[in-house]
């Protein structure tokens, strides 16, 4: 300030950054990071900790807040089970948009998929959790709602055919539009994706899934130290923890650095294709162009980015 | 051999369409060691890395006790010493090694697929000669769709990478899940099923 007799204040808005301003921002930033650590006390010895609850939505998060928060994962996951997991966060490519297709007249039914889906992306052993249910469908339906998941024996039976379901990864997701919070949303490349760390549990997307794609965590899932898959992905199959809402998602930390989805590999039967709708001379593109193809329960208008065709 | 003789004369110039899409990245890729490693950073131009096709089995031996010595030979070891049976069809009526051979592949005789000429080759139904190794040359006469979809990967299993650019696709050949004398695909047993909370446990055996 000078000494110059009466000048008047400047007004605020023409240095940029009013004090006012700049006192609040500090004061809010100073205000979170101690009322983190003056709640840090209540969470020693629980699972959740101060870090965690402080934690901003994925999509908020600056690129070196991601590293703090993927390195803590990274530890957590550690101390929960001995084993060095590396957890990564990757994104989606350009001119990438993943479709699905199954040929059924293939399918058999013999569950591989199930299982290798389990063991990929870590599901609780105790249920055999897995995001793929193949359904064995009597002939002459397509209502899934008519499948049976429970058969044994010897497949495939005459009078039937096997409809693997998981998530269809709509255009036009019902359980994004449900969620009361934003922690599940749709990627670039056609991903439907949940932010574990912001999910709240309240299952309003598993009702709005026409295709019970959506999996509910009733427990902290239990997985073997021995038996944890290393390769892990925020948005994908690190352990998740308990009372969250998860779903399938392509494999997007196998898919988006361009291998293809377990599901797949594990095939016996080869009836699973997958690619990049948007490569002209792709897998995929030429089973949409050349099959008959038709999507689950198109008249909701969910648009899936997953079809099903029969070879005749 | 009558699905064979009815090969169209359209029919054969698709198929030398399919020999160049499938059967020529076979002959640069073989051996059933592991695939090249995949590229490590992809750049704009990056070509596409070739389909790495699982190898098949080349000529068949069989052991034989050659005096308390197993000894491997040639199908061409007895098959150059002995009268071709066009009519034969499986193994039955047979004497020597192909007892029990069970062959349920249409109404193929043996000499539909293997060469009278040279038995440790196969005979495309032209007559020309084909290794064991491009056998997906020999099943594409008849098997047209499935060539087709093979072709755009959209029939036969495969691992690796979908982005061909940053590594390398492994696929299979016919005979890596079909017998060649028996090919219809196995039925199988269902090992891994869900526990789901709140599903109704209906133990619905097909064996029962």
């Amino acid at each position: 300030m000078t000494d110059a007799a009466p000048t008047p204040p400047s007004p605020p808005a023409a240095t940029g950054v009013s004090r006012r301003r700049m006192v609040k921002a500090l004061g809010a930033t100073l205000g979170a990071a101690a009322f983190g650590t003056a709640i840090s006390p209540l969470f020693r010895g629980s699972e959740l900790n101060a870090d965690e609850l402080m934690q901003r939505h994925y999509k908020e998060l600056s690129a070196a807040d991601k590293q703090t928060v993927l390195r803590r994962l990274e530890a957590e996951a550690k101390e929960a089970s001995g084993r060095d997991v590396t957890i990564k966060d990757a994104q989606p490519r350009p001119k990438t948009k993943f479709v699905y297709a199954i040929n059924l007249s293939v399918c058999n039914g013999n569950g591989n998929c199930v299982e290798a889906c389990h063991k990929e992306n870590n599901h609780d052993r105790d249920s055999n959790q897995s995001y793929i249910r193949v359904l064995e469908m009597p002939k002459g339906t397509m209502d899934m709602e008519k499948g049976n998941t429970t058969y044994t024996g010897a497949v495939p039976q005459k009078d039937k055919f096997y409809m693997p379901v998981q998530c269809q990864q709509c255009d036009e997701p019902p359980c994004v539009d449900v969620c009361p919070v934003q922690a599940t949303w749709k990627e670039k490349d056609g991903i439907v994706v949940v932010d574990y760390n912001w999910c709240i549990g309240c299952r309003y997307c598993m009702a709005a899934c026409p295709y019970h794609a959506r999996r509910f965590n009733w427990e902290k899932p239990n997985v073997p130290a021995a038996e944890v898959n290393p390769n892990q992905g925020y948005l994908s199959n690190r352990v998740r923890p308990q009372g969250v809402v998860e779903k399938c998602h392509f494999c997007l930390h196998r898919t988006r650095e361009g291998k293809l989805p377990a599901c797949l590999e594990a095939c016996p039967t080869g009836a699973r294709v997958f690619g990049n709708i948007l490569d002209p001379k792709s897998n995929i593109r030429w089973i949409l162009e050349n099959k008959r193809v038709y999507v689950l329960k198109e008249e909701l208008g969910t648009k899936p980015s997953f079809f099903y065709f029969f070879d005749k | 051999m009558e699905a064979i003789a009815n090969v169209s004369r359209v029919w054969r110039r698709s198929l030398l369409g399919f020999a160049l899409a499938v059967v020529l990245p076979l002959v640069t890729g073989c051996g059933d060691a592991e695939p090249p490693s995949p590229a490590a950073r992809p750049t704009p131009l990056a070509a596409k890395l070739p389909v790495h096709t699982r190898a098949v089995p080349g000529v068949p031996h069989i052991l034989v006790d050659a005096g308390g010595q197993a000894t491997k030979l040639a199908c061409s070891t007895c098959h150059s010493m002995k009268q071709a049976v066009p009519t034969q069809r499986g193994g039955s009526g047979l004497r020597l090694f192909h007892q029990g051979l069970e062959v349920a592949h249409g109404n193929l005789t043996c000499l539909s697929c293997h060469n009278p000429d040279d038995y440790d080759a196969l005979r495309l139904a032209d007559g020309r000669r084909v290794p064991f190794e491009r056998v997906m040359d020999l099943c594409a006469q008849c098997h047209g769709p499935q060539a087709r979809d093979y072709a755009h990967g959209a029939h036969g299993g495969m691992s690796g990478y979908w982005d061909r650019t940053r590594g390398t696709q492994v696929r299979n050949q016919c005979t890596h899940c079909h017998a060649p004398h028996a090919p219809a695909y196995p039925t199988m047993r269902p090992t891994f099923k869900p526990r789901d909370r709140f599903l109704p446990v209906r133990s619905e055996s097909h064996d029962d």
